[in-house]
């Protein structure tokens, strides 16, 4: 089912236009509000304190000197906050429903099973006095032994059944792995290193919470405000129409705001108990321990491969600490196994229970990891058979889906294969690498791909048109900086036949109509597909309201024959029979219409599978000597389907694409094995990168269509920029020195080690 | 942060107001830019009962000294430091190291006698629980056996490692600074050796300053060879980011043979570093790669690592070699 | 529940000079200059700017991303120099004038719908996505023009790296800063 448009047709509608962000003015103008920005009347403040032992128990908590503390209203402990109603299991939120980040509760007993677990809250009047009141909480512990790290637990891993919320089997296997790896001409067997990550996102999670009698409004910065809504309640044990969650704008997530954590709940049990508005915002700090990270991880590849470079076989193991009650890995080996055509696959997940919290989506979750291993042992292999590494790639290319052996939906993986190369020059790497005064230049790439998730559930979205003429279109989603409503109003107005201007869509509250949270890049084509289906419902239900009014222009025509332009219906062959909505509704005394549209995603028995496919090419500068790597460009080119916004889907590939590059030679969270503490949860020293970090990024698109993922063809460009990236640059540090690094970030010292003999 | 009392020094005799306010008193201590007090007192951190701000005190401005040197105001801003055409001209590695040094914001607010005085950014320190026996006399040193990649290889002791994380201090050590302070007593002149102590059985105290000490200038004297002085800085990140290594040199050559050095490290040491071993190995030699490097050995035999900071003396010697060799190249700023 | 209306001070001039004397730790008046209004504010000597403008003014431009000075979120001008609010005690701010992005556009801080060059550019290259550090961007990058770093690329990534963008938006920052430099 793949077109392929080199050039995209024009449309004369809004959708895909690089379109301006509609919340653009309250963005620059400091007007948006967060949910830790809400003001309210009598409004408190709640700081966590957390568990400064890695296991063990809690002996005796002392409060007595933070409840003295002026302006102190309570001090919360699992001595006194009361039991929750009942502990959920963990769901991933794209399910729309309970979607805890773990499957534990923290305060509701003695028991410590990770260093920062929250064990006390204290609400006071100011924000500086709970602060303060919160640091004069004495506990103390009984430690037990703990394992936190890989290197502790390596002799206790175990292979679950499933991982990933019991959504990925923890072994696949097709073909006979063993026997085609023996029978390969070549073979590339590797270890690969990771160290932590965590999201930090610039706005720190944060919930505002007030009762009126038994009902509860919290504010809260979640990738899902539904997900929050059904996750508290059913921890309260109420029923979720007694929860209204708001959520308008969110500062960020990356993953980190995708499942639901304590603090909202918490916010909500001291708002009952203190009687007043608790507004809890998670110190920086706080957030290396209270969202979840990307795990630490190992993973060893095998590849096997015919002279030719042509696959025969992939083995694929990865081993990662989880938490004592979830058996929870990023899915790193699920894109790696369907990139290239191989017959013969084994994938093992193996895990090691430890000390911390339940690891949790972060960014291209698995995607980005997987694919640093595959595509840095593909440049080996690529290497080993003499062949260029991009015809490697070509060579291996595949139209079906390797795991299901069905077609995919839409590709485009070898035109943005060609594409990218063009953009970058990639014809310069047969040279050898140039030099730039102390700095050596290297050329790498890698391909990129993201799976396409839908929801489990029908989306439900509400579209009224009123008598002058504008529309309001509202779905519950949130906006976590990707431009959903921008994008929404332009799928709206164009389903309407309305101008942008005349159009408004609005999210971010429990009471609109149910979405899913927006995560796995899954936003755009799940909401897109129910706005489209309500707006298009509405404007049915216009034309034949005014097709059936005898006092229409358009009186007795046939519905089909109908088109809407700016806003007015008329005649397809005879434009200037027509009238505007706006018309119709006032001659018949009605204030507005509505419609509310409903969509679910295809059956998964379909005969296709789905991907997004892209292309990542990186042009490094490493200074050998002083051990210095720094990407002078990215471009990357992607088959995201239909762009809704050419502007926003681009913004969101690019920093994807920083992204990988963060995650190359940048982002490590670690672990101080003896206390389970991130030792450097902070953003002075988890170090994300600043303007001088990030190099122009040249993106481009593929234009393919997919008339199967949703009806706009949708495939999400939030994660796909970011994987490969890393690889990429991998690559591109080899060629300019020659040395092979398996280890994510790859610092200076990493290069150090090595650069005698590369340089002198 | 603990509650706290507020004073602020202003007047005719602000000066001798606030001196008198903090000497009087234990508990109070002078606030400036507030860059790392703040931080540290919402860390719980520094605990002092009052502060007395003493921004409003006529102690900003760049001074011409006879000799060609410079008195810079202990409440000068970092970033008018930066930009002064006189610094720029006479001492480029001091002003290269404050534009390298924190970010835009915070260099408008840091002023020079507070970065002299700046804490230790050791994450151990700073999260007031750790075992520090910075913070704690006899509390023991978490950093020994824990995360210690930024950690300091020179002047370490048994019982902190924590690294000095001054960029301007370490051009300033190079260039033999002189630290003016006043008491009640009057005033008082450190050699930039003296100011900073190595840490040894005391890591708590940092400087030779009595409680209620205040520092009023910097005095850094001429030196003609550092019109031609680089800072080279290294990093994980491109900006923003404390030094892994850092490098103040300026070299006179006269018929291929070093005349005079000066050299001081950072990133590497408890204190900003004064290369004098380098320096010795160098004057009257060759000016040459293989009499850097020989030098830049010489200062690094002492380096003590732990295995997560074992790459620093390599990459310290590197980094020292490249500044010379680019000071000798071409005499270009880096 | 009812929305608090933040109070806007009147009769500014009738306050006095503040004393010499020590105040706190109890809260005491502060009065902030902020966006060319007096204001007075009831708070502790701990409070910080950041705290003041956003808890007691409901000024929630300047943002809290980390209270330790390492993200740039909450820069605002104080006597026109960009600073962190959140390393900022606001009782040190007394007597400064104290600016921040709610009073970028027009001086009194009302904003009326109108948007400083700065404002536009950042809307019309994508300068942004989820926003929240987008007050400090832009407040910084104004700063960063003024004081004549924003020459080129190489000096405009230097000088605004100081405010970090976890959705990295930087290429579209600097387009931005390219666009507004001459209007500013």
């Amino acid at each position: 089912m793949t077109t392929i448009t080199p050039t995209p047709a024009p449309t004369d509608g809004p959708v895909g236009r690089p379109l301006d962000r509609v919340d653009g003015h309250a963005k620059v103008t400091g007007t948006a509000r967060y949910a830790a920005e809400v003001p309210l009347t009598g409004l408190t403040h709640a700081v966590l304190v957390g568990a400064r032992v890695a296991r063990g128990r809690i002996t005796s908590i002392d409060s007595a000197a933070a409840e003295r503390a002026e302006g102190v209203l309570a001090v919360l402990t699992h001595e006194n906050l009361g039991k929750i109603a009942a502990q959920p299991q963990l769901l991933p939120s794209l399910a729309g429903s309970v979607a805890p980040g773990e499957t534990f509760f923290p305060m509701q007993g003695d028991e410590i099973h990770y260093a920062g677990q929250h064990v006390a809250l204290v609400v006071a009047d100011t924000y500086e006095r709970a602060l303060h009141a919160s640091r004069l909480v004495r506990v103390s512990y009984a430690e037990e032994p703990s394992v936190t790290v890989i290197a502790q637990g390596r002799d206790q891993a175990y292979e679950p059944e499933a991982i990933f919320a019991g959504f990925v089997p923890g072994r696949t296997e097709r073909g006979d792995v063993e026997a085609a790896l023996g029978a390969a001409a070549v073979t590339v067997d590797r270890t690969f290193t990771f160290a932590a990550n965590h999201h930090n996102p610039i706005e720190t999670s944060a919930a505002t919470a007030y009762w009126e009698g038994d009902r509860l409004t919290l504010h809260d910065t979640t990738q899902g405000v539904t997900a929050t809504q059904h996750t508290v309640a059913a921890l309260l044990g109420i029923p979720h129409t007694r929860v209204r969650v708001i959520g308008h704008f969110t500062g960020g997530s990356f993953g980190g705001k995708a499942m639901v954590w304590h603090h909202p709940t918490l916010a909500a049990l001291a708002a009952r108990k203190v009687g007043r508005p608790v507004r809890l915002a998670l110190t920086r700090e706080q957030m290396f321990v209270a969202c979840g990270h990307r795990e630490e991880q190992e993973q060893r590849l095998t590849l096997g491969a015919d002279e030719d470079g042509r696959l025969v076989a992939l083995r694929h193991h990865k081993l990662s600490p989880t938490s004592p009650f979830d058996h929870w890995a990023e899915p790193s080996l699920g894109v790696a196994g369907q990139l290239y055509a191989c017959p013969n696959y084994e994938g093992v997940y193996r895990l090691i229970r430890a000390n911390t919290t339940t690891p949790t989506f972060m960014r291209c979750p698995g995607e980005a990891t997987g694919l640093f291993a595959l595509e840095t042992a593909m440049d080996e292999l690529a290497e080993r058979v003499d062949l260029d590494p991009l015809e490697l790639r070509l060579r291996n290319y595949t139209e079906n889906d390797p795991a299901s052996g069905r077609p995919w939906s839409s590709n485009g993986l070898r035109e943005c294969l060609e594409r990218g190369a063009e953009r970058i020059g990639w014809e310069r790497r047969a040279a050898p690498p140039a030099r730039d005064g102390d700095w050596l230049i290297g050329l790498g790439m890698a391909a990129s791909a993201y799976p396409v998730y839908g929801p489990n559930n029908p989306q439900r979205a509400r579209a009224r048109l009123y008598a002058d003429g504008t529309a309001v279109v509202q779905a519950a989603v949130t906006d976590i900086g990707t431009g959903v409503l921008t994008v929404m109003t332009q799928v709206a107005a164009e389903a309407l036949g309305l101008p942008v201007e005349r159009c408004r869509f609005e999210g971010g509250d429990t009471d609109l109509p149910n979405v899913a949270a927006a995560v796995g890049s899954s936003g755009a084509g799940m909401v897109s597909a129910t706005v489209h289906t309500a707006a298009s419902a509405l404007r049915e239900q216009l034309i034949a309201r005014a097709v059936g009014d005898e006092g229409s222009p358009l009186h007795g025509a046939d519905p089909a024959d109908v088109d809407v332009r700016d806003g007015r219906m008329v005649l397809r062959d005879a434009p200037g029979t027509g009238e505007d909505y706006a018309e119709l509704l006032q001659r018949n005394f009605l204030p507005d219409m509505e419609a509310t549209g409903s969509w679910g995603p295809p059956p998964q028995d379909a005969p296709f599978a789905s991907m997004t496919f892209g292309a990542q090419f990186a042009e490094v500068a490493v200074d050998p000597v002083l051990g210095l790597v720094r990407v002078r460009r990215l471009a990357g080119a992607f088959a995201p389907g239909r762009v809704l916004n050419a502007k926003t889907a681009r913004s969101q590939l690019m920093g994807g694409m920083i992204w990988g590059l963060s995650q190359a030679l940048l982002e490590a969270t670690h672990m101080e094995p003896g206390t389970g503490r991130w030792a450097n949860a902070s953003l002075g020293e988890y170090l994300v990168p600043v303007n001088a970090d990030a190099p122009d990024v040249d993106v481009d698109f593929i234009e393919v269509r997919d008339t199967v993922v949703n009806p706009l063809g949708v495939k999400g460009v939030g994660e796909v920029g970011q994987a490969g990236v890393a690889p990429a640059i991998a690559n591109a540090i080899h060629h300019a020195i020659g040395r092979r690094l398996r280890k994510l970030p790859i610092t200076i010292e990493d290069i150090l080690s090595g650069a005698d003999e590369a340089s002198r | 942060m603990r509650p706290i009392s507020y004073l602020r020094a202003e007047g005719a005799d602000g000066i001798d107001s606030a001196l008198r306010a903090v000497t009087d008193d234990p508990g109070s201590d002078f606030l400036a830019g507030g860059t790392t007090e703040v931080d540290l007192l919402r860390q719980h951190v520094l605990g002092p009962r009052r502060l007395v701000d003493i921004n409003r005190l006529p102690l900003a401005g760049i001074e011409e000294l006879p000799d060609g040197g410079l008195r810079i105001g202990a409440l000068t801003r970092m970033s008018d430091v930066a930009s002064s055409p006189v610094v720029q001209e006479r001492f480029p590695m001091v002003s290269r190291a404050l534009v390298l040094g924190a970010s835009a914001q915070l260099r408008h607010m840091a002023s020079m006698g507070g970065n002299m005085m700046q804490k230790v950014r050791c994450g151990y320190y700073r999260d007031a629980e750790s075992p520090c026996n910075k913070r704690e006399p006899g509390a023991g040193c978490a950093a020994l056996t824990g995360v210690s990649r930024t950690h300091a290889v020179l002047g370490t002791s048994e019982h902190c490692i924590a690294t000095h994380p001054s960029d301007v201090a370490v051009p300033l050590a190079a260039l033999d600074a002189r630290i003016r302070t006043r008491t009640l007593d009057g005033e008082h002149t450190y050699a930039f050796d003296d100011f900073f102590l190595e840490p040894g059985d005391t890591p708590h105290r940092e400087h030779p300053l009595t409680h209620g000490e205040l520092i009023t200038a910097i005095e850094v004297p001429a030196l003609p060879m550092a019109r031609r002085s680089l800072y080279l800085k290294v990093r994980d990140r491109e900006s923003y980011e404390f030094a892994l290594v850092s490098v103040a040199a300026a070299i006179e050559v006269r018929d291929g043979k070093v005349g005079g050095v000066r050299i001081a490290l950072g990133g590497v040491g408890t204190r900003p570093w004064r290369a004098r071993r380098a320096e010795d190995a160098l004057v009257g030699g060759p000016a040459t790669t293989k009499s850097f490097d020989l030098a830049a050995r010489a200062e690094l035999a002492a380096a003590r690592t732990t295995p997560m900071n074992a790459f620093k003396p390599e990459l310290a010697r590197r980094t020292l070699v490249r500044a010379l060799e680019t000071l000798t190249r071409d005499g270009s700023r880096s | 529940m009812t929305v608090r209306t933040p109070g806007t001070e009147t009769g500014a001039g009738t306050a006095t000079e503040p004393e010499a004397d020590e105040r706190g730790p109890d809260p005491v008046k502060v009065r902030l200059d902020v966006n060319g209004a007096q204001r007075h504010v009831d708070i502790e000597p701990r409070v910080s700017l950041l705290g003041a403008l956003r808890d007691e003014l409901q000024l929630t431009g300047a943002k809290r991303g980390c209270d330790q000075g390492t993200c740039g979120a909450c820069t605002v001008w104080v006597d026109g120099r960009r600073v962190l609010a959140c390393l900022t005690l606001a009782i040190t701010c007394e007597g400064a004038e104290i600016t921040t992005v709610e009073g970028l556009a027009t001086p009194d801080g009302t904003g009326d719908g109108r948007l400083h060059p700065m404002q536009e550019e950042f809307i019309r290259h994508d300068a942004f996505q989820c926003g929240y550090c987008t007050p400090g961007q832009i407040m910084s990058a104004v700063g960063c023009v003024r004081e004549g770093h924003a020459g080129d690329d190489g000096e405009i990534k230097e000088w605004m790296s100081g405010n970090i963008c976890r959705c990295a938006a930087y290429p579209n920052i600097r387009a931005a800063i390219r666009a507004a430099r001459d209007r500013v």
